[in-house]
């Protein structure tokens, strides 16, 4: 009963909640790296150095007007922002943010539940999240949320294609999609796929970047062109639903490139004996931290690099990483055949 | 059928999330309706005409290439998984079959459907 039920309950319940809370932070954290960069403060006011901006934030989302524009199709308006914020929330299910702890007595694993075909499941789901970008833009009525979502769409049905081709890769090297088989095949290889596949690695990266809608690949945001893109016309919470679910995008991409590449929960020189003393720290403090660099890698990124324009983002996603990505699979095959 | 039912578990509570703030945040915020607050936004000029016409082709092409590649990855993952059993055999079949998809990926790039430069506008 407890095992069956109730713990499963409790995990689903502690992750959905740190993801949202993780979420609102990501954003002060972004507003105050980004200010650094520019030699600003960022939020100073609420809080000591700002720190509970996302609690005032949240609180003047939720009191806003929520506006329906007249010519807006009333119900896909709203269930827009909830297609694109569930998509983001479940795919923490198959993350595993370490591998077991024992808490009162009792073994408990990390990760909410460890499906066979983990990987497919978040490619699967993360590109459901097109359709609330999609069904935004159609609903609002309106030109410029129409435009940024059609942008928005070849943008990221392009880069799915390249990142799910590079992932099939990963998926040689590891012989299964569950997420903690994947991890685990990097422990008795003895060395994370990132050093064993450093084009693919560069590739979802770039493939994540561009999922994510983030800079330098943000056109269906460009706010010279378009306002405030696919969401110009929504205010108050549904346009909060929309924020929050860029955000969770981004602790998603850095979590499953972590997994994926950066041997997940596992210390560096994964079973080696003469680093085992890493595995001192405990295995989901490795997780958060290598998600973290990713993350602020992210932001890193944003406050450096400028906007691409539409024609070679376009070039970019099918005449460079499409080529380079299949070139990477076929060598990948081949050395697998090779190793039998 | 344990992890399926924990993901059923996410999508109920990750969707009534997402309603309860909205329907909240309507409970919550003033709602005092103008006829330029409700008129979709266009710089602050009356709007004209309708937004729903015409789109580029283009996106249609993308859409459709977009298709037809992703079948094939979704081919390749049964592949990938299985490729330690299969050996040379399996390997050179799924490479006679991604050099087929080359031929006509090489045919769209020739035919400039992947240029979006002015002047194939």
């Amino acid at each position: 009963m407890v095992d069956t039920f109730v713990i499963p309950l409790l995990k689903i319940v502690i992750v959905l909640n740190a993801t949202l809370v993780g979420v609102t932070y990501m954003v002060l954290l972004e507003r105050k790296v980004i200010a650094w960069a520019q030699s600003r403060l960022g939020p100073m006011r609420v809080g000591p150095y700002g720190i509970l901006q996302p609690v005032a934030d949240a609180v003047k989302l939720m009191i806003k007007e929520d506006i329906t524009p007249v010519r807006a199709d009333k119900w896909l308006f709203t269930a827009a922002p909830i297609i694109s914020m569930v998509p983001a929330l479940i795919v923490y299910a198959v993350i595993p943010f370490g591998s077991e702890v024992s808490l009162f007595g009792r073994q408990v694993t990390l990760y909410i539940t460890d499906i066979n075909v983990g990987l497919l499941y978040v490619v699967s789901v993360a590109s459901v999240g097109v359709y609330g970008i999609i069904l935004a833009g159609y609903a609002s009525n309106s030109k410029y949320p129409l435009l940024a979502s059609l942008r928005a769409s070849a943008q990221l049905i392009s880069y799915e294609v390249a990142v799910t081709l590079t992932l099939v890769s990963v998926v040689v090297m590891a012989g299964s999609l569950s997420m903690v088989q994947i991890v685990n095949a990097q422990y008795n290889s003895h060395v994370w796929f990132v050093f064993a596949q450093p084009v693919a690695f560069v590739l979802v990266l770039i493939g994540g970047l561009a999922e994510t809608n983030r800079a330098p690949f943000d056109l269906p945001e460009a706010e010279q062109e378009l306002t405030g893109g696919f969401h110009t016309e929504y205010s108050g919470m549904r346009f909060a639903l929309f924020f929050l679910a860029e955000y969770a995008n981004m602790i998603v991409v850095s979590s499953v490139v972590t997994t994926l590449f950066l041997g997940g929960w596992l210390p560096p020189f994964p079973n080696v004996a003469a680093f085992g003393f890493l595995y001192y720290v405990p295995s989901w403090a490795w997780f958060l931290l290598k998600s973290f660099v990713f993350l602020y890698l992210f932001i890193w990124i944003r406050a450096t690099l400028p906007r691409y324009r539409y024609d070679q983002l376009m070039n970019l996603g099918w005449k460079v990483l499409i080529p380079i990505a299949i070139a990477n699979l076929v060598v990948t095959g081949i050395v697998r055949v090779l190793l039998l | 059928m344990q992890g399926w039912f924990s993901i059923l578990i996410m999508i109920a509570l990750g969707a009534g999330f997402a309603l309860v703030s909205i329907v909240l945040s309507s409970v919550l915020g003033p709602h005092k309706p103008t006829p330029e607050k409700a008129a979709p936004y266009e710089c602050g000029m009356p709007p004209v005409g309708n937004a729903r016409e015409r789109q580029s082709v283009k996106f249609y092409l993308v859409a459709m290439i977009f298709l037809l590649f992703d079948i094939e990855v979704a081919f390749l993952y049964p592949w990938a998984m299985a490729l330690r059993d299969l050996g040379w055999n399996g390997f050179a079949q799924v490479v006679l079959f991604m050099l087929l998809l080359a031929a006509g990926y090489a045919y769209v790039w020739r035919k400039g459907v992947l240029d979006w430069g002015s002047d194939h506008a």
